[in-house]
């Protein structure tokens, strides 16, 4: 089932990467830019996948991480002058110190009462970026005149320029995380997420591994944070409320949780598509938040499932026992098998 | 003193609405083990409702204050709010009852912003203002306290709504078979109890009072807006888990606690951090006592 679904033949591949190479070239700056932006959504979307997706651990705050990394490169870069591409991993550092910090005291909460807390913790980082402590943030108005990345002496200016540092980027997530998905960690994730008191008696440290996965999700939405920062060159408060949160969390859940092309399908859902219906302007989020609710319905396990995901679904749904309600069951699980 | 006691007030009047508000956070919580995220979405709903109806009936222009109408408009918003929120029940979260954890909170999320667009489809993006004679402007000063009537009324209407709330879970029984159904559905159903009914009891006894609450915030405030619903929700749902989440005496005890700690911190801290601090008060109850003040009841399991 795996080999159907990962596009992993050369053929696609190839044409896959043709078509990405070919894009910037052929799309006018509009759309070049759309795509950098779905690149950036790919990348924390991405990150989000190691805390929901792997571990299981429910964030609804990730735009924390995200303005931790963006206002520390806005800052370093207006301030002290430090080059673009050396805040890259800076930003990815104080992102994942942050991450360590707030999440520390708060891993022994499961389910719904870690999602709440990761709200309040979203929230006083947005509303501290607000208020521009010790004048650091610039309060509402954000951050501005913040500088271009320089490769070998290149300024980096026009979108596709962007689009070439943040796709490759993507990349090697990609890369990293499938070497990630396989190894001792994530098999070990794999375990948290479905039963971490199992895994626990297994010998599992899953405090430590909960905290490496919100280290290292956060450090890579620090990552996503400093490139929305440089091909912006202005960042404010209000790019990172709640709402980019649920964004976010929806595009994993969306795509399916714990598989990285589901992350990519679940951006598209999103960020493109909402993109393309511009021009219906508002009624599109009426359509969005129904969307989200018959998605939910008609295709829990998301629109591009890891294989392991969907099993536990299908499972779930064979444990269901009779009542009232199960003739709904009955169908939701038709469905599902003829989604198979 | 004098400032202090004011604070008290006022923190007593936007930490009756939030009680109001939580109880239906804290309901649903009991008896689903969901977060309704939709809810605030329906408190804001009920002070669009209310504006409307109160424009439908021409109260602002009424000659005498319009008391009946107001009786009137309260009781026709909790019933549509009401119907709405059986709505959403039925529709968004219903066929999610026996799924994974994950689906109903975005199923939830998916309802909230369905309902947020389409009130700002309906009434535009900016803000509402309710008319500013529905209720007399009279204002009482105690010993240096200002008390208006519309305080008054707020504290009373809420905490008489909240007592007949009590009265019909804790004596009634219908009350008995909401709480055989929070504590266990397939027992409750082998008692002969309707789980589904009850349900959507909570679904409809919920969105009524947060809608009152919704009209409440417009007569006080006078402006509303689509976008209230989340700010007043996460308040709300603090609130709830400060008294203890799917406890009902909780919901309304950490209601007023909230509205307190909000007016003190705005009065004696900073107003601009307000927020943050209501946040980080919620954060420390969950690391510290994650049952709250009254909980005893808690979920443990994801």
């Amino acid at each position: 089932m795996r080999n159907k679904l990962w596009p992993n033949s050369p053929l696609w591949l190839g044409i896959l990467g043709a078509t990405a190479l070919i894009f910037p070239f052929a799309a006018n700056d509009y759309w070049v830019t759309v795509a950098n932006f779905f690149g950036i959504y790919s990348l924390l979307g991405l990150s989000l996948n190691i805390i929901v997706g792997y571990a299981g651990l429910f964030n609804l705050g990730h735009a924390a991480f995200y303005a931790v990394g963006a206002y520390t490169t806005a800052i370093l870069n207006t301030r002290v002058h430090l080059p673009i591409l050396l805040l890259l991993p800076v930003s990815a550092l104080m992102a994942a110190v942050f991450a360590y910090v707030i999440t520390r005291p708060i891993l022994h909460l499961r389910g719904d009462y870690l999602a709440i807390v990761t709200i309040g913790f979203g929230e006083i980082v947005r509303i501290a970026l607000n208020n521009n402590p010790l004048e650091l943030t610039g309060g509402p108005n954000g951050i501005f005149g913040i500088g271009r990345p320089v490769v070998f002496g290149f300024i980096l200016r026009q979108p596709w320029h962007y689009y070439f540092l943040i796709w490759t980027l993507v990349l090697l997530t990609i890369l990293a995380l499938r070497r990630l998905e396989t190894s001792r960690i994530g098999r070990a994730w794999n375990y948290i997420r479905e039963d971490d008191l199992a895994a626990e008696a297994m010998g599992i440290n899953t405090t430590s591994l909960k905290l490496l996965a919100f280290v290292l999700g956060a450090a890579l939405a620090g990552v996503a944070g400093n490139l929305y920062a440089t091909s912006m060159t202005v960042i404010a408060p209000e790019s990172f409320t709640f709402w980019e949160s649920v964004v976010m969390f929806s595009i994993i859940v969306l795509g399916g949780p714990g598989s990285i092309p589901g992350v990519f399908v679940g951006t598209l859902g999103m960020f493109v598509l909402p993109e393309l219906f511009r021009q219906f302007a508002q009624a599109r989020m009426l359509v969005f938040g129904a969307a989200m609710m018959a998605m939910m319905i008609f295709r829990p396990e998301g629109l591009w499932p890891s294989q392991h995901w969907r099993r536990a679904v299908a499972e779930e749904e064979e444990k269901a026992p009779p009542g009232p309600g199960s003739g709904e069951k009955a169908g939701l699980a038709g469905g599902t098998a003829r989604g198979e | 003193m004098q400032e202090f006691l004011q604070q008290i007030v006022n923190g007593l009047t936007i930490g009756s609405v939030y009680s109001l508000v939580a109880l239906g956070y804290t309901m649903v919580y009991g008896i689903l083990k969901m977060i309704n995220f939709a809810h605030g979405e329906l408190f804001m709903i009920g002070g669009y409702l209310g504006l409307s109806l109160v424009a439908a009936f021409g109260l602002a222009a009424a000659v005498s204050s319009p008391v009946l109408g107001l009786i009137i408009v309260f009781f026709l918003v909790a019933g549509l709010a009401a119907l709405i929120g059986a709505l959403v029940e039925r529709v968004a979260y219903r066929p999610l009852r026996r799924s994974s954890r994950l689906a109903p909170l975005v199923s939830a999320l998916g309802a909230s912003i369905f309902l947020q667009n389409a009130i700002m489809l309906i009434y535009g993006t900016g803000y509402k203002v309710y008319p500013d004679n529905l209720v007399p402007n009279v204002t009482w000063t105690l010993g240096g306290v200002e008390i208006s009537l519309i305080r008054l009324l707020i504290l009373g209407l809420s905490l008489f709504l909240m007592a007949l709330l009590y009265f019909l879970v804790q004596k009634t029984q219908l009350g008995a078979a909401i709480r055989a159904s929070a504590l266990d559905h397939d027992t409750a159903r082998l008692m002969g109890i309707d789980v589904d009914k009850i349900v959507t009891l909570v679904f409809i006894i919920g969105p009524a009072l947060g809608a009152a609450a919704g009209i409440m915030v417009g007569l006080y405030y006078r402006q509303i807006n689509f976008t209230m619903g989340w700010a007043y929700g996460l308040r709300a749902f603090t609130a709830a888990i400060l008294g203890g989440i799917g406890n009902i005496p909780g919901a309304m005890v950490g209601g007023l606690l909230l509205g307190l700690f909000e007016s003190l911190a705005a009065g004696y801290i900073s107003a601009a951090w307000k927020d943050a601090i209501t946040f980080f008060i919620l954060i420390l109850i969950l690391i510290l006592r994650p049952t709250g003040l009254l909980g005893e009841r808690v979920a443990e399991k994801v």
